[in-house]
């Protein structure tokens, strides 16, 4: 498999008012072609930021201050705003967590799709009338490989006329209008109900398999991460603490951060046994010094861990940001 | 012996109209959010109430407290019947009842000082004020994981996780005997949800708590319920003890929900179901069977004729016409 | 935002005083509040920093032009008007009045505002469509007409330029106030509170009233400029406060007559008008701007 995306020490920062926060601190990712990447994290811990800065999409106070970003050999730091806006979209596409928002509530189905299409794609046959057949081809097309049943008459219609779930998939649609080598899906199914959630989780799987696209999946619950992705990245306070094989990452995690993670998870097995939550709150981003961030909430801690640590490799294909790592076997 | 126990509750909400509606004789609209349900919630126990959104878990769980009033049936605390207080008694039996929020950013007042919304029971039902009532309040902010010396901060000063401590605190002033759990941790992250459901377990224990628990996460409601209720539009669709209802799930409707929550670690056992399309509208819903739209099981009885709860195991119940055949989705599928 | 400034722990200091201080970083909105300040101490200390008595006549200074132009005078620094009245001393003097009428009209209106507003917005039902109607009914009216008529029923005066003005004033605060407590009513700590057994006085006042007061202040000190000017409207159609009692409308209204021969009678107190108008404008956005979450950051 051929590397798609790369990531090296990535640091975004947003000047706030009573000052610095680091929101994403020197994170580093590989995601290859077709592959699921998930990325686990909880509120506060970078993971959106993460992505919102490769897509370019970071505004003031918020700024990409280090690392590089080469998706498909091209160097994306480097690029003007004109090609960032080619990439958007064409090559890289990003589904948001609030469907309702995210669509345009004045425009019908079809006229936001019909939007992507004229923007980045080329290969539109160029007579008028051709050109509108092609593209609502190509929107029918859309609409019904994301599931909407009849999409023929549901182009006309606008975003409150469908529920959650579809809103979800017809965002989901948008993204794929272009046929992107990468998809972002930013907790694409947070705001759904359970059964609805497993309809989305499974449409993407399944788009993905048959397009051979790559996707990122942001989301902060470890279930739709273990279903559904190849490798996993746990990120903690604007830095990645674990990465590796989904399995291996969940059967047998080695950070203490991912550990907490599992076990905070309640489950009907664990009936009448106590819940081991993780102590304490996130740390605040502003001013954090150079050590372990999880030092303070971590059940290995000791005073050695004070200081700044690099991610070590932890098995094949697997890393963590842990002193005490042989401890964690 | 039970300490709440509701009978055939129903709550609808019906559209306003328009002056030119009624004048061209429009009909209101109708939202049966609950509709007849009963159901009961043992002295000491968790009560699961699961579904979800738009299934009326919420609504039936602010009729059962009165603060939306129900529109038919009854409800029973500790043998006073709610639905017929008058003001005065309603207002006394509050103090027994209480309810925790979802939402601990939209449930806190943002311009009262912690001390002045944990200590509001106090004052309202006379309970004591002053310095007494601060020593009260401190004691219960330091029972649910608060510094004293938090008090008088305003709660955009604390987390989500320390503003939902702050909210049991409030419905915990009072002493009450049964508490209403609307979803309070489905808005934290994992870690903190941890750290409150754990809080609330030992509280139950600690002062002999009886929780209605409401939920659209099973993981939660399986790990700390005892008994579990089904929702679907409106209606509670099974109803029984929790090992039965995960273990054996009679309903189809429970058995989709069950196998749609993705699972981590050991490889799923059994088969997926998936459910077709989305929740019906409670404005129009389904005739029969509400459920019978998106039932792989269903039968042409499924659309007229409405199912009546049936007993499937020691106080195990469900509604459905093909309990008698003993089918179960999730050994079907695969 | 980023989930990443959803944690950090705000600063230790009440909501109120992070708006404070908002407000006072507003340079603009400092400057408005400093000229206020000016009017309001022209309006107590008026015997004491006007040159002149207002009501003095002398025939021989009619129309004398102000100090700078030939034939001016430093004693009478803005010129005389018809009767040979000092301008500045006048202007100071009929500060009181507009700025007098401003407050009362304002204080009056909101609070009648508030309690119609509160009342409309949470018992909804009866109340609302009756609260709403006498709304409706006196929005159709234009504000000015309306006074006008007032004022010709009642006739002139103080407390009738005021009882004219508040009539109708408060059904901006009400609307407002109505608006806010339907949206904050359906919040969960308002359901809390009436679960934890509150009534609707405790519920309204202290509940729904302290969150909404923000968008209510805003509101009001821009109506404030807005009444000031329809005294001054009042005053000019010589319906306002009576001669010879200085007033900024009805000072205006006099320099009409002259205003070819002698420009300076109608346009200083034309000036004052236009500086505490605007000045209660600034500040009352960069009021808005400070306490309306809406419109900060």
């Amino acid at each position: 498999m051929t590397v798609l995306l790369e990531v090296t020490n990535l640091r975004t920062e947003f000047s706030a008012r009573a000052g610095l926060v680091r929101a994403v601190d020197g994170v580093s990712l590989q995601i290859s072609r077709g592959e699921c990447l998930g990325v686990v994290g909880e509120s506060g811990s970078g993971k959106s930021v993460t992505f919102s800065s490769i897509m370019g999409l970071v505004r003031p106070p918020g700024r990409v201050t280090q690392g590089t970003i080469f998706f498909d050999g091209r160097d994306l730091r480097g690029m003007s705003p004109e090609e960032m806006r080619g990439v958007r979209g064409r090559d890289i596409a990003m589904t948001m967590q609030d469907a309702l928002t995210a669509l345009n509530p004045a425009l019908t189905i079809g006229e936001q799709l019909a939007e992507v299409l004229v923007a980045h794609d080329e290969t539109l046959p160029t007579g008028r009338a051709a050109r509108r057949v092609a593209i609502k081809d190509r929107c029918v097309e859309m609409l019904g490989l994301v599931g909407i049943p009849s999409p023929d008459s549901r182009l006309r219609q606008y975003p409150h006329e469908f529920s959650g779930g579809m809103r979800q998939r017809i965002m989901i649609a948008i993204a794929l209008a272009c046929r992107p080598k990468l998809l972002i899906a930013d907790e694409p199914t947070t705001a759904l109900d359970v059964t609805i959630q497993a309809q989305v989780l499974e449409l993407i799987s399944d788009i993905r398999a048959r397009m051979g696209m790559a996707v990122a999946l942001i989301t902060h619950d470890l279930g739709v991460v273990a279903e559904h992705c190849d490798r996993v990245m746990v990120m903690y306070a604007g830095q990645v603490v674990e990465e590796g094989p989904t399995e291996d990452v969940i059967g047998h995690p080695r950070h203490p951060y991912t550990r907490g993670l599992l076990a905070s998870i309640p489950r009907p097995a664990m009936r009448g046994q106590p819940l081991t939550p993780i102590k304490g709150q996130v740390p605040n981003l502003m001013g954090l010094a150079p050590q372990c961030r999880f030092h303070s909430r971590c059940p290995l801690a000791e005073p050695s861990c004070l200081v700044e640590v690099p991610m070590l490799s932890a098995g094949p294909g697997r890393r963590a940001r842990c002193l005490r790592l042989e401890e964690t076997v | 012996m039970s300490l709440l126990q509701v009978t055939n509750l129903s709550k609808q909400y019906e559209g306003r109209l328009s002056l030119a509606q009624r004048l061209t004789g429009g009909r209101k609209t109708v939202v049966r959010a609950v509709s007849d349900v009963s159901l009961h919630v043992n002295k000491g126990e968790v009560l699961g109430l699961i579904g979800e959104s738009g299934c009326g878990k919420s609504t039936l769980g602010r009729a059962i407290l009165r603060l939306h009033e129900p529109t038919e049936g009854k409800v029973e605390f500790d043998g006073t019947d709610v639905t017929a207080l008058s003001p005065p008694a309603l207002k006394a039996i509050r103090r027994r009842m209480q309810i925790i929020f979802q939402d601990p950013y939209a449930s806190l007042n943002p311009r009262r000082t912690v001390a002045e919304i944990v200590g509001l029971p106090l004052a309202l039902h006379g309970i004591a004020s002053g310095e007494e009532a601060r020593a009260i309040t401190t004691q219960v902010l330091k029972r649910v994981g608060l510094q004293p010396d938090q008090i008088d901060r305003y709660p955009h000063q604390f987390s989500g996780g320390q503003r939902q401590r702050i909210g049991i605190a409030r419905a915990l002033v009072s002493n009450p005997e049964f508490i209403v759990c609307d979803e309070p941790v489905s808005a934290l992250d994992v870690s903190i949800q941890a750290q409150i459901i754990a809080l609330l377990l030992e509280l139950k224990q600690e002062l002999g708590l009886t929780y209605l628990f409401i939920s659209h996460d099973i993981s939660v409601i399986g790990y700390l319920s005892d008994r579990v209720a089904v929702m679907y539009l409106g209606e509670i669709v099974e109803t029984g003890p929790v090992a039965s209802v995960l273990d054996n799930p009679r309903h189809p409707y429970t058995q989709s929900l069950l196998s749609a929550v993705p699972e981590i670690g050991a490889k799923r056992a059994k088969g997926r179901v998936r459910l077709q399309g989305d929740l019906p509208s409670p404005l129009n819903p389904p005739s029969g069977c509400k459920f019978h739209t998106r039932c792989p099981l269903a039968i042409p009885i499924c659309q007229t004729l409405v199912p009546l709860t049936q007993a499937v195991g020691a106080e195990h119940h469900a509604a459905c016409h093909r309990l008698h055949e003993g089918l179960n989705l999730l050994e079907g599928a695969q | 935002m980023t989930d990443a400034t959803l944690t950090h722990t705000p600063p230790a200091d009440s909501l109120f005083r992070r708006n404070l201080r908002d407000f006072r970083r507003n340079r603009l909105a400092m400057a408005s509040v400093i000229v206020m300040l000016i009017f309001v101490i022209m309006t107590v200390a008026a015997p004491l920093i006007a040159p002149h008595d207002p009501n003095q006549t002398d025939l021989f200074r009619r129309l004398q032009p102000p100090a700078w132009i030939d034939g001016g005078d430093w004693r009478f620094v803005l010129g005389c008007d018809g009767l040979g009245r000092d301008i500045l001393s006048r202007i100071i003097y009929g500060a009181r009045i507009s700025i007098f009428i401003g407050v009362v009209v304002i204080v009056l209106a909101t609070g009648v505002g508030i309690l119609a507003g509160l009342a409309a917005g949470y018992f909804r039902g009866w109340v609302d469509v009756v609260i709403g109607r006498v709304v409706d009914i006196l929005l159709g009216f234009p504000y000015l007409i309306f006074a006008i008529g007032l004022m010709a029923m009642m006739g002139p005066g103080l407390v009738n330029i005021v009882l004219a003005l508040a009539y109708k004033e408060w059904v901006i605060p009400c609307r407002v106030v109505r608006g806010e407590t339907l949206a904050v009513r359906e919040l969960e700590y308002v359901e809390a509170a009436r679960a934890l057994g509150a009534g609707s006085g405790h519920i309204m006042w202290r509940e729904i009233l302290p969150n909404i007061m923000s968008p209510v202040i805003v509101v009001s000190t821009i109506r404030m400029a807005n009444v000031i000017i329809l005294e001054a409207s009042l005053s000019f159609l010589g319906l306002g406060v009576q001669p010879p009692t200085a007033s900024w409308g009805s000072m205006v209204s006099d320099g009409r007559a002259f205003i070819l021969e002698a420009w300076w009678v109608s346009t200083f107190p034309g000036l004052a008008i236009v500086l505490l108008v605007l000045a209660i404008n600034v500040a009352s956005q960069g009021l808005r701007d400070a306490f309306d979450p809406r419109f900060s950051e």
